[in-house]
């Protein structure tokens, strides 16, 4: 199970992650990425903190909107994975394609 | 004598159906001569008697005779009416009426014409005649003879229409009285005179007990009992007709003569009449106090019928709308309504209406009439559904309709559909009609839910198949026997989730010195990963064989596959080419786990770091930016072991994963051991961690020792 929320926080929207992303729950996730592009925002914050799993079905939801980031001009950064999580990312090479920070300040100014 | 004995006793068989050889219609020609034959004679020897009796001359044939041909003549007509009528397949009790109406009508008319004959002649000498006379009786005779046997017959079968065993019994009793009665025709036993009034008084009563089943009366529609009143009092006027010929002409002839066939002595003939009026009578009258009851009984029925044909309509139909379909037809009917509708809603608030004799921008005013007036409660379950609606109906222009009922449909306890029935008058519906309606929508909830249940049956079947069938493939996808070589030893171990994943590993000798082993772990499960499975051993044996470099290798595997995975799908990937010559090993990792690699000569395990990206994850020329080559050169006993996530995903109960550490446990103590031994403590192990032999994704390894 995962909840998705998205709040405006200043010049960025503020995505956050909690629970687990399977198969299953990845179309919660999916659907909150799409409507996130779709609301014209440039800029996302995405908090990974409370990101327990991500599963391959996961990664391809980030994977499959690398395109869509780039074509729209959109920055997104990613914060605050534990260890596994990043690993996950990490292995499969994600970490190249997305930026990747620890914690919340460093993704701001990475912005 | 002795020849009617024997005739008696095979029409005894016929009347016990035994004698199957011949068949029916055999039989009713064989009766119909031998009643004709029986009739002639009777008439000779009749007339004969008649003859010598008033002219004083010896009689030339016995007096016993007559009775014997007229017993012959009643068991033909018997035999034959029971072939034409009794076994006839015919249930209908209307077309039963009909036959005794037709041969009353021909008797009556064949008799008519004799009597104006007699009134043609008028008072001449033919007509005082009482040879004349007896002769045209003997006709009549013939002919009553035949209506009261077909009468009886089909009595019979209106009787025994249900019947129960004793009323069989009772039957049968009546039946055999009435044929001894027919063989005690035959001896004249002046001495037992007050046995024969005793006689025909029991066969009476029998025959008014046995006039008491009328159960299929209950079983005429309202058109048919009038039919059948009409019928019964023609055939009731035809005994009465042929009762008062008989008679005038038996008191015409016993003022001459005693010596002819007097019906009147005969016990037969006067318990069959009495019977047949009986009966007569008594269905008259019943039918004539049910008519005014068989609209209820039709309407039961007819309930009956529709809440069959919804329960059926599960079975049978081929959707849900011909569900609703049924019901508003069943509802129609029982309840003589005179419009309805149902609305099915759909959740996006627009409804599917089926209506009869009624428009949908009559029923939207209807509906706004309601919301309008505030009408609460109406589709509420168990709220008196007859209740105010005509009221509220009153006051809207534009409709005719005064009363109205409705119901909700539930399926799975959430309200699915609304039926409406509608009638002109006002207060056009009882609580008897909301009662079955409101069977029938419950039944109608209850096939719309079994018809779900059935095609949800169906689905899951089917899905289970296409995995069935994606397992298949996928099995049959991994390679029967890996390339061995004298430098390097292969194993490989790959056990399936039941949800079809998607792992792949295989090996192909480019040529004599070179082997390229690959390992991939596609991303999702099912029948998409089996497909993507084959993809990629289609690029594996195509592009490995060239013999091209690792990073070239992934590089050209990516653009591949770039056009045929589907968005959010990927492949990671370890590809190795082993240079048995060189003794090196060229590799390249796309997204795929690390390599956990055992170097002999230093005695240290590690996992290769080298940076790498999932194939179909960058689907344009930049893919090679992120791929490394890497080589190294191999020594005797280094080991290689690949594996897919799938097994450092594992986990036990606690929710544990297995990860990288516990297999490096494991597989390092095991340095010294052959492959197929780090593979079996390896797996071993695994499984001991998860505590289950069921796998939620693939465990797959590869593992290489060099020799």
């Amino acid at each position: 199970m995962v909840d998705v929320k998205r709040i405006q926080e200043g010049k960025y929207d503020l995505i956050t992650i909690v629970g687990e992303v399977d198969a299953s729950s990845s179309i919660e996730l999916d659907n909150a990425i799409a409507e996130a592009i779709k609301s014209g925002n440039k800029a996302f914050l995405v908090d990974c903190t409370s990101l327990e799993y991500i599963s391959s079905a996961g990664l391809g939801v980030f994977m499959s909107y690398i395109e869509d980031f780039k074509k729209n001009d959109i920055h997104i950064v990613l914060f605050g994975m534990n260890e596994k999580v990043r690993n996950v990312f990490e292995i499969l090479g994600l970490d190249q394609l997305l930026t990747i920070r620890g914690e919340k300040e460093e993704a701001k100014s990475a912005l | 004598m002795v020849s009617l004995f024997s005739f008696c006793k095979h029409i005894i068989y016929y009347l016990h159906g035994d004698l199957k050889m011949i068949s029916r219609k055999a039989i009713i020609r064989l009766s119909t001569l031998l009643a004709i034959l029986s009739w002639v004679s009777l008439v000779f020897t009749d007339l004969s008697i008649v003859f010598s009796s008033t002219s004083n001359v010896a009689p030339s044939v016995g007096a016993n005779i007559p009775p014997v041909l007229l017993s012959l003549f009643i068991i033909s007509i018997f035999v034959y009416y029971k072939y034409r009528i009794e076994k006839a397949e015919s249930i209908n009790f209307v077309d039963l009426l009909w036959k005794v109406f037709v041969s009353g009508l021909v008797a009556t008319i064949v008799s008519l014409l004799f009597r104006l004959l007699l009134n043609l002649l008028g008072n001449t000498k033919l007509a005082e005649n009482v040879i004349f006379l007896d002769f045209i009786y003997l006709i009549n005779l013939g002919l009553v003879i035949g209506f009261l046997v077909s009468t009886f017959i089909v009595w019979k079968r209106l009787i025994l229409y249900q019947k129960s065993k004793f009323l069989m019994a009772t039957w049968k009793i009546f039946e055999y009285g009435l044929f001894l009665s027919l063989l005690y025709n035959l001896i004249d036993l002046p001495a037992f005179s007050w046995f024969e009034d005793v006689y025909k008084g029991i066969l009476v009563l029998i025959g008014v007990v046995l006039s008491a089943n009328m159960k299929w009366v209950a079983f005429l529609n309202f058109k048919q009992k009038w039919k059948g009143i009409l019928l019964i009092a023609l055939a009731m006027f035809y005994l009465g007709y042929f009762t008062f010929t008989l008679t005038g002409f038996a008191v015409d002839i016993s003022e001459v003569t005693t010596s002819f066939q007097d019906f009147r002595d005969s016990v037969f003939l006067i318990a069959i009449m009495s019977f047949i009026f009986v009966y007569s009578l008594f269905s008259l009258l019943v039918i004539l106090f049910n008519l005014p009851t068989s609209s209820v009984f039709e309407q039961k029925l007819e309930e009956v019928v529709n809440f069959q044909r919804l329960s059926q309509s599960i079975q049978t139909e081929q959707s849900e709308d011909r569900v609703y379909d049924i019901l508003l037809e069943s509802s129609i009917s029982t309840v003589l309504a005179d419009a309805a509708w149902i609305e099915e809603i759909a959740e996006d608030g627009k409804s599917i209406f089926h209506t009869h004799n009624i428009k949908e921008d009559e029923i939207k005013r209807i509906k706004a009439h309601f919301v309008a007036n505030d009408v609460k409660g109406i589709l509420d379950k168990g709220s008196d559904r007859t209740k105010n609606l005509g009221k509220h109906l009153a006051t809207l222009k534009g409709t005719h309709f005064r009363s109205m009922m409705a119901f909700p449909i539930y399926v799975k306890g959430k309200q699915e559909a609304t039926l409406a029935l509608l009638k002109d008058v006002s207060d056009g519906f009882n609580k008897e009609n909301a009662k079955i309606i409101d069977t029938f929508t419950n039944q109608a909830g209850i096939s719309v839910e079994n018809f779900r249940l059935l095609s949800e049956a169906l689905q899951n079947e089917r899905y289970k198949e296409e995995l069935k069938i994606a397992k298949n493939v996928q099995s049959s996808l991994l390679p029967k026997e890996l390339d061995q070589n004298k430098d390097f030893n292969l194993v490989a171990f790959s056990e399936a989730a039941d949800e079809v994943g998607g792992d792949y590993y295989d090996t192909l000798k480019i040529d004599e010195h070179q082997t390229a082993i690959i390992i991939s772990d596609v991303s999702g499960k099912g029948t998409s990963a089996a497909f993507h499975m084959s993809q990629m051993k289609g690029v594996f044996h195509s592009l490995a064989q060239v013999g091209m470099d690792p990073k070239t290798f992934l590089t050209m595997a990516n653009n591949a596959l770039s056009k045929c995975l589907d968005k959010a799908s990927f492949i990671t990937t370890s590809y190795f080419v082993i240079n048995t010559k060189k003794k090196v090993v060229d590799f390249a990792r796309a997204g795929h786990c690390p390599t956990l690699y055992y170097d002999s000569k230093l005695k240290e395990w590690q996992f290769f770091q080298n940076k790498g990206l999932g194939l179909g994850i960058l689907r344009n020329s930049g893919f090679e930016n992120y791929i490394q080559l890497n080589s190294f050169t191999y020594n005797p006993d280094d080991i290689i072991v690949l594996y897919t996530d799938g097994i450092t995903e594992a986990k036990n109960s606690k929710g544990d994963e297995y990860g990288y550490d516990r297999m490096l446990d494991v597989v390092s103590k095991m340095a010294d051991k052959e492959a197929l031994g780090i593979q079996d403590a390896l797996i071993n192990d695994l499984y001991k961690f998860t505590g289950t032999p069921v796998i939620d994704d693939d465990y797959t390894t590869l593992i290489i020792k060099f020799k």
